[in-house]
C-alpha cells in the first residue's frame, strides 16, 4: 500500500471564518494509532476535525484522508466516522433508531442496519437505553450514542471531538478501554481534548495546538522534551505559600519556587508542567487550599494551558 | 468506481425520504400547513350546506367562475405559496436551527443525492396535502347540486376535464414553489426575506416586461388554469389589486408546462451547487 493511502495528509492547510483564524498553515501526516489533538479553547481541534470530514472546507490547501478527498462524502464516509462536539440530535428519535436510520443511508438493508446498529449500541453499553428517546438521555449517554454512531459501520478513522466530555469515571475508563482496542485493530484515532493529561496516557502520538497553530507534533514522548526544553513560570494563588514551596522545591523538575511579593502565592518554574500538574493534585488533597494556577509568563501561556488547563476550559 | 451507481443512489434517496417524510407530514411544526390547505374545502362545504339548507338550485357556470378567483387568487397565490415555504424552505433550515444537518453531511452520501431524496419527499408531501384538498374542495364545491347535474357536468359538461387541469396546476404549483423555495432555503438564513421578494415578484407578474413574466411561477400556473378570470373587469371596478389577477399574454400548455419544469431544474440544479459548497456552520450557541 502506498504510504499516503495510510495517512490523513494535511498540506499547508488553512481555515479562515471570513477575518476570524480557525487554524493556519498547518502541515501533517498522521499514521495509525491514537493521535491526540491537544489545544485549549479556541485553539482549532473542531476546525481541524471539521476539515478532515468536509464539514467546513479549507481556504487554502489540501486534505487527504487515506488517500480521498474530504469533499467525495459518498467514500470519504465509508472508511470515516466522525463524532461531533454537536450535543444535538435528529428530533423524537430512539437512540436505536438513530444509529439504525444512519446505516440505512449507507444504502444497507433493515437487517444488516439493525444488526449493526445493536452491536455498536453494545460496545458502548447503552443496549438497556436503545429503546429509549434520545431526548431523555443524559449528558454521557448522549456522548456514548454518538460515540455508537461513529463507529457503527467499522470506519478505519474514527474522528472523535472532545469524546470524554461529560463521562464518569467508570464510564470513561470503559470508553478508553474501548479506544485503545479499536487502536490495536488498526484504526487511526483522531481525539480531541483541552486537557493533555486526559489523553497522554493513551496516544500514541499527539498534536499541539494553540491559536490555530500546529506548536508542537510528534511522539508523546518527543512533544515533552519540546517542552522541557524551556522551562515554565506558573502562578499558585494558596492559603499557605510557605508550606506549598516547601513541598513542591525539592523535585526536580522545578527549577525554582519562590514566595510571591504580595505573600499570597507562589511563583514556580518547571520544567516539567505536567507532573507538577499532578504533584499540585497531590498537594491539593493534603490540606493546602489553592486558589487558582495560572500562567505568569505570557511567552508560554498557550504551552501551559494545554499541558494543565485552566479552571473554566474543564467544562 | 467509474461505474455510476444509480441503484445505491436511488436506494439513498428512499432511505432520507423515510426520514423525511415522516418529518414533513407529521411534525407538529407543520401544522398550519394542512389549517391553509383545507381552508377551502371548509369553505365551499360550509356553502354548499347553506344552499341545501335553504333549497336553492346553484348555478353550476356562476360556481364554476367562484371557484376559479378562489383557485388563483387564494389557493395558487396564497395556500400553496405558503405551505411550500413552509415545506420546501424547511428541508435544510429545519435542520440547521436543529443542529442535526450535519449527520446527513456524515453519511457517505452524495449532497445531491440528499437533495434529491429532501426535495422529492417535499414535492411527495406537498402534492398529497393539496391535492386531496383541491379534490376535496371539487367535492364539496357542487356538493349540493342534485346528482343528475353532478353528473352532466362532471361526464357531460367540463367536470373532469377541469378537475384534471387543476390537479395538474396544483401538482406543477407545488413543483415550481418547492423548487424556488428549496433554493431560497438553501441559500438564506432567515426565511422572510426571499418569502416577501418572491410575494412582491409573484403579484406584480402581470405588469412587468414580457421577458421578465417568463422569470416565475405563476406565469405559467395562469396560463394552465382551465378558467380564465376576467382580472380586467376587477380593475373596470376599481380594485387597485386588480392586476394581481390580469394575464395578458398567455403561454401555450406546453410552453408552460416545459417553462415551468425548465425553472425548477434550474432552481434544484441551483440549489444542489449550493449544498455541494455548504458548511456547518449553527452559529455562536
Ligand atoms: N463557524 C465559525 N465562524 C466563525 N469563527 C469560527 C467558527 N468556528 C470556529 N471559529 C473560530 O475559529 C477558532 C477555532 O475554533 P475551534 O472551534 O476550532 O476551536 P476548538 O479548539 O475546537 O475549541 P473548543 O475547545 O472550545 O472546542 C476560534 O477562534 C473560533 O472562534
Ligand atoms: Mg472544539
Amino acid at each position: 500500500m502506498n504510504e499516503a493511502q495510510n495517512r490523513i495528509v494535511f498540506e499547508d492547510v488553512s481555515k479562515f471564518y471570513g477575518d476570524v483564524l480557525g487554524v493556519n498553515r498547518v502541515n501533517l501526516s498522521v499514521p495509525p494509532g491514537i493521535t491526540s489533538l491537544v489545544g485549549p479553547n479556541g485553539s482549532g481541534k473542531t476546525t481541524l476535525m471539521n476539515l478532515m470530514t468536509g464539514l467546513v472546507q479549507p481556504t487554502r490547501g489540501r486534505i487527504s484522508i487515506l488517500g480521498i478527498a474530504p469533499d467525495d462524502p459518498e467514500r470519504l464516509f465509508r472508511v470515516v466516522g466522525y463524532c461531533t462536539q454537536f450535543d444535538s440530535f435528529p428530533r423524537g428519535m430512539t437512540g436505536y433508531q438513530f444509529i439504525y436510520s444512519y446505516l440505512r443511508l449507507f444504502g444497507y438493508a433493515h437487517a444488516q442496519s439493525s444488526e449493526l446498529a445493536m452491536r455498536a449500541i453494545e460496545r458502548v453499553s447503552l443496549t438497556d437505553a436503545a429503546g429509549r428517546k434520545i431526548a431523555g438521555y443524559s449528558k454521557g449517554m448522549r456522548q456514548r450514542i454518538k460515540l455508537a454512531q461513529a463507529i457503527c459501520h467499522n470506519p478505519s478513522v474514527l474522528v472523535l471531538d472532545e469524546p470524554l466530555n461529560g463521562l464518569d469515571p467508570l464510564i470513561r475508563a470503559e470508553t478508553i478501554a474501548l479506544f485503545r482496542a479499536l487502536a490495536a485493530e488498526g484504526l487511526h484515532l483522531i481525539i480531541s481534548s483541552h486537557v493533555l493529561h486526559e489523553v497522554d496516557v493513551i496516544s500514541d502520538q499527539v498534536i499541539l495546538l494553540s491559536n490555530g497553530y500546529v506548536v508542537a507534533e510528534g511522539e508523546i514522548k518527543g512533544v515533552r522534551d519540546e517542552i522541557e526544553d524551556h522551562p515554565m513560570q506558573v502562578l499558585i494563588r494558596c492559603d499557605k505559600p510557605g508550606e506549598l514551596a516547601s513541598q513542591i522545591f525539592h523535585n526536580d523538575y522545578v527549577v525554582e519556587a519562590r514566595i510571591h511579593k504580595d505573600r499570597q502565592g507562589v511563583l514556580v518554574k518547571t520544567r516539567d508542567a505536567d507532573r507538577f500538574y499532578l504533584l499540585l493534585n497531590k498537594i491539593a488533597q493534603n490540606g493546602i487550599e489553592i486558589e487558582s494556577v495560572a500562567p505568569a509568563d505570557d511567552d508560554v501561556l498557550s504551552v501551559y494551558e494545554y499541558l494543565i488547563g485552566t479552571e473554566e476550559s474543564t467544562k | 468506481m467509474n461505474e455510476r451507481p444509480w441503484g445505491l443512489w436511488w436506494t439513498q434517496v428512499r432511505a432520507v425520504m423515510r426520514l423525511e417524510l415522516k418529518k414533513t407530514l407529521f411534525s407538529r411544526r407543520g401544522i398550519w400547513v394542512y389549517f391553509l390547505a383545507f381552508v377551502p374545502v371548509i369553505i365551499f362545504a360550509a356553502h354548499s350546506i347553506y344552499m341545501m339548507k335553504l333549497g336553492r338550485a346553484g348555478d353550476i357556470g356562476e360556481d364554476t367562475h367562484t371557484f376559479a378567483e378562489i383557485f388563483q387568487l387564494f389557493y395558487l397565490r396564497l395556500a400553496i405559496f405558503f405551505g411550500c415555504v413552509g415545506i420546501f424552505m424547511n428541508l435544510f433550515r429545519g435542520e440547521v436551527l436543529d443542529k442535526s444537518l450535519h449527520y446527513y453531511f456524515l453519511a457517505p452520501v452524495r449532497r445531491t443525492v440528499l437533495l434529491a431524496g429532501k426535495f422529492l419527499s417535499g414535492l411527495l408531501a406537498a402534492s398529497v396535502i393539496f391535492g386531496t384538498s383541491m379534490v376535496l374542495q371539487f367535492v364539496a364545491l357542487y356538493w349540493y347540486f342534485d346528482s343528475s347535474t353532478r353528473q352532466e357536468y362532471l361526464f357531460h359538461g367540463h367536470g373532469l376535464a377541469h378537475l384534471a387541469a387543476y390537479l395538474g396546476v396544483t401538482l406543477l404549483a407545488c413543483l415550481g414553489y418547492g423548487a424556488v423555495f428549496l433554493a431560497a432555503g438553501v441559500m438564506f438564513r432567515n426565511p422572510l426575506l426571499p418569502t416577501a421578494a418572491v410575494l412582491v415578484w409573484e403579484a406584480i407578474n402581470a405588469i412587468l416586461p414580457a421577458a421578465l413574466q417568463h422569470i416565475s411561477v405563476i406565469f405559467y400556473l395562469k396560463s394552465l388554469c382551465p378558467v380564465t378570470i376576467p382580472g380586467d373587469i376587477s380593475l373596470d371596478k376599481g380594485n387597485p389589486l386588480g392586476f394581481i389577477a390580469m394575464n395578458p399574454a398567455p403561454a401555450s400548455a406546453v410552453t408552460a408546462i416545459v417553462g415551468l419544469l425548465a425553472l425548477s431544474i434550474v432552481a434544484v440544479a441551483f440549489s444542489s451547487r449550493q449544498l455541494r459548497h455548504m458548511e456547518i456552520d449553527y452559529g455562536s450557541d
